[in-house]
C-alpha cells in the first residue's frame, strides 16, 4: 500500500511542477521581474537614503521579506489556479474517480505549490545577489521557514479553489487580503518603527510572523519570537488541513 | 441445504460486476432522480444502460464512479461496497464520462502516464501501457500534442484509452460515440467487443440504439429514476410486435396499395411504408405487392428494432404516468 501512495503522490506531484514548468513565461518570470523592480526603487533608489534597519542596510533588511513575499504568492496562486482549473475543466474528475485517497490528493497539491514557491524563492535569492551580499544566518531555521509557509499558504490556496465558483473567485484573495497582509507584515518595515496601536494591530496579521522568522534565518534579527512563529504557522498549517481535508471528504465544490 | 444457499448466494454476488440496491437519490432542488433503482451486472457482460435524457443513467453512472453522493441505497462494484470499500471499488472502475474531462492542455501521452499513476502504475509501466492503448486506438501519433488540438473523435478515443490503462474489470461508457461519425464509430465498436471479449465488463449508454443492439447481450432501460425493463436484448427484441419497413418501388403510384393485413402508407409517389406485425411474414407480403404489379427495389427499416420498442416502452410509462396526474378542467 506504501508503494502505491509513493505512486500516486509521485504522480500529482511531477503534474503539478510539470504544470508551471510548462508555462514558466507566466509561473516564473513575472515574479522575479517584480521583485527586482523592487530591489532597484526600494532597496537601491530609495534604500540607499533610509539607511540602516536593526543594524543592517535597507536593501540586507528587505531581501527575506521581498523572498517571503514571493513564496507567498507564488505558492497560493499555484494551487489555487491549478486546482480551480482542474474543477473548470472537469479532469479534477480523474483523481475524484481512482482511488488516491483525499489526503493524498491534498498532499500533492500542497507539495505542488511549495514547489513552485520554492523555485521563485530561490529565483529572487539568486537575483537578490545582484544588488546586495546575501548570507544565512542559521540555514535549519531559513529552510524549514520557507517550506512551512509555502505548505500553509498552499493549504489556503486549495481552500480557495475548492469554493471558488468563477476565475474572479480565485482573485479576489490574494488581491484584497494576501497582498495587504504582506505588504504590512514587516517586509519593508521593523514592526518597531510603528507607534503602540498599530504595532499592537500588526501582531495580528500572521504573515509577520512568517516575514520575521524568515529574517531571522538569514539575518539573525526578528521583531518577533522564532519559537512564536514556528507555532503560529505550524497552528494554521493544522487548521487549514483539517478544513481543506474535510472539505475534500465531504465533495464541497467538486461533487453533486 | 443452508450451506449450499449460503455459498450460491456468495458466488452470484461475487459474480457480479456491478449490484445495485434500492439506490435512490435526491438533489437539493428535491428532483428524484433515482427512486429506488435495482440493477445487476454481471461479470464479463456487456450491458446497455438506456433511457432518455434526464431518465438517471448519468446519475446511476455517477454514484458508481462516486462522482454523485447518492442519498441512500447499495451498491457494490466487483464484490466492493463503494461506502466501505470505496478505494479498492474505485480501483475495478474505468469511466469514459460524457464530457471531455481531461487536461485540455496537458499532452496526449502525459494524460494517461498520469491516469495510471493514480491507480500505482510506475510511469516505467505506465509507460508501456499508454503507448499499447495509444496504439491500439490509433492515436500513437499524435501523443505529444496537447490534448486540445484533437478532434472530437480523436479525444473521443482518448478517454477510451484513459479508462482502460489501468485494466479495469468494469468500463462504463457514458455516451462514447456521441459526435463521432460512423467509421470511427464502429472501429471503436470493434475495440469495445475485443476488450469484452478478453474480459472486461462493458456498461454502456448511448443515445445510437443501434450501437446498444449490436454490441450488448443484456439491457435495462432506465425512465424517471425508475428501471421500466431489465432482460437480456434477445428477449427485449422478441417483445417486438410489429416493425415499420419502407419500401422504395419502381413504380409511381398516387394512393396506398390495399393489402389485407397490412397497413400501408404512401411517404412519396416512389415510397411505400408498411407495418408487419410478427404473426405476417415477408413473402406474404411481396406475393401480395407482385399480384398489385408493384416492385420493390429496395427496402429498410423505419427505425432499429431496439428504437421502436424503447419508444414503446417510455412512451408506455409516459402514459401510465399521466393517467395519475390530476385532471384540470
Amino acid at each position: 500500500m506504501l508503494k502505491y501512495y509513493y505512486v500516486a503522490l509521485k504522480t500529482i506531484v511531477i503534474k503539478e511542477v510539470l504544470r508551471f514548468s510548462r508555462i514558466w513565461v507566466q509561473t516564473i518570470v513575472p515574479p522575479v521581474i517584480t521583485t527586482s523592480l523592487y530591489f532597484i526603487i526600494f532597496g537601491h533608489l530609495i534604500g540607499s537614503r533610509i539607511g540602516k534597519m536593526d543594524g543592517y542596510s535597507y536593501m540586507e533588511f528587505i531581501v527575506p521579506g521581498l523572498v517571503m513575499m514571493a513564496v507567498i504568492t507564488n505558492s497560493y496562486s499555484n494551487v489555487v489556479s491549478s486546482f480551480f482549473g482542474a474543477k473548470f475543466g472537469r479532469h479534477v474528475e480523474e483523481l475524484i474517480v481512482s482511488p488516491v485517497p483525499n489526503w493524498l490528493i491534498l498532499l500533492g497539491y500542497v507539495l505542488g505549490g511549495m514547489a513552485r514557491g520554492l523555485a521563485v524563492g530561490i529565483a529572487v535569492s539568486a537575483v537578490s545577489l545582484l544588488f546586495t551580499h546575501l548570507w544565512v544566518e542559521n540555514i535549519a531555521v531559513t529552510v524549514t521557514i520557507a517550506l512551512l509557509t509555502a505548505a500553509l499558504f498552499s493549504l489556503a490556496g486549495f481552500i480557495n479553489a475548492i469554493f471558488a465558483n468563477s476565475f474572479d473567485d480565485i482573485s479576489i484573495v490574494p488581491t484584497f487580503v494576501l497582498t495587504p497582509l504582506t505588504y504590512l507584515g514587516g517586509v519593508f518595515y521593523s514592526i518597531n518603527l510603528l507607534p503602540g496601536f498599530w504595532k499592537e494591530l500588526s501582531l495580528a496579521n500572521p504573515i509577520l510572523y512568517m516575514v520575521n522568522a524568515f529574517r531571522k534565518g538569514m539575518l539573525g534579527t526578528s521583531d518577533i519570537p522564532l519559537g512564536v512563529s514556528y507555532a503560529i504557522i505550524l497552528g494554521f498549517i493544522f487548521i487549514l488541513f483539517t478544513v481543506a481535508l474535510n472539505l475534500l471528504n465531504r465533495g464541497v465544490g467538486i461533487r453533486s | 441445504m443452508l450451506h449450499f444457499y449460503v455459498f450460491s448466494l456468495a458466488r452470484d454476488f461475487m459474480n457480479r460486476a456491478l449490484y445495485i440496491r434500492d439506490l435512490w437519490k435526491v438533489y437539493r432542488d428535491g428532483v428524484e432522480a433515482l427512486r429506488g433503482i435495482d440493477l445487476d451486472v454481471m461479470e464479463g457482460d456487456f450491458f446497455a444502460l438506456l433511457g432518455a435524457n434526464g431518465a438517471g443513467k448519468s446519475t446511476t453512472i455517477g454514484i458508481v464512479s462516486t462522482l454523485v453522493n447518492k442519498t441512500s441505497g447499495k451498491v457494490y462494484v466487483c464484490g466492493k461496497d463503494i461506502d466501505t470499500q470505496k478505494n479498492e471499488a474505485k480501483r475495478c472502475i474505468g469511466l469514459v464520462p460524457q464530457e471531455f474531462n481531461f487536461n485540455q492542455f496537458e499532452p496526449v501521452e502525459e494524460i494517461l502516464i498520469n491516469q495510471a499513476g493514480y491507480y500505482g502504475i510506475e510511469r516505467r509501466e505506465a509507460r508501456r501501457r499508454a503507448q499499447r492503448y495509444l496504439e491500439e486506438l490509433d492515436l500513437w501519433e499524435k501523443r505529444r500534442q496537447m490534448a486540445r488540438s484533437l478532434s472530437g473523435g480523436q479525444k473521443r478515443r482518448l478517454m477510451i484509452a484513459r479508462a482502460l490503462v489501468h485494466e479495469p474489470r468494469l468500463l462504463i461508457l457514458d455516451e462514447p460515440t456521441a459526435g463521432v461519425d460512423i467509421e470511427i464509430r464502429r472501429s471503436m465498436w470493434d475495440f469495445l467487443r475485443e476488450a469484452n471479449a478478453l474480459g472486461t465488463t462493458i456498461i454502456l449508454t448511448t443515445h445510437y440504439l443501434e450501437e446498444a443492439e449490436n454490441l450488448c447481450r443484456n439491457i435495462a432501460i432506465i425512465d424517471h429514476g425508475e428501471i421500466i425493463e431489465n432482460t437480456s436484448m434477445k428477449r427485449l427484441l422478441a417483445k417486438l410486435d410489429r416493425e415499420t419497413l419502407i419500401l422504395d418501388i419502381e413504380e409511381t403510384l398516387d394512393h396506398p396499395p390495399s393489402i389485407d393485413g397490412y397497413a400501408t402508407r404512401l411517404i412519396d409517389p416512389g415510397t411505400i411504408e408498411i407495418d408487419i406485425s410478427r404473426d405476417r411474414d415477408l413473402n406474404t407480403l411481396f406475393c401480395h405487392l407482385n399480384d398489385l404489379g408493384i416492385h420493390v427495389a429496395s427496402m429498410r427499416n423505419k427505425s432499429n428494432r431496439l428504437e421502436e420498442l424503447f419508444l414503446s416502452l417510455v412512451g408506455e410509462e409516459a402514459r401510465q404516468s399521466n393517467k395519475n396526474l390530476p385532471v384540470g378542467n
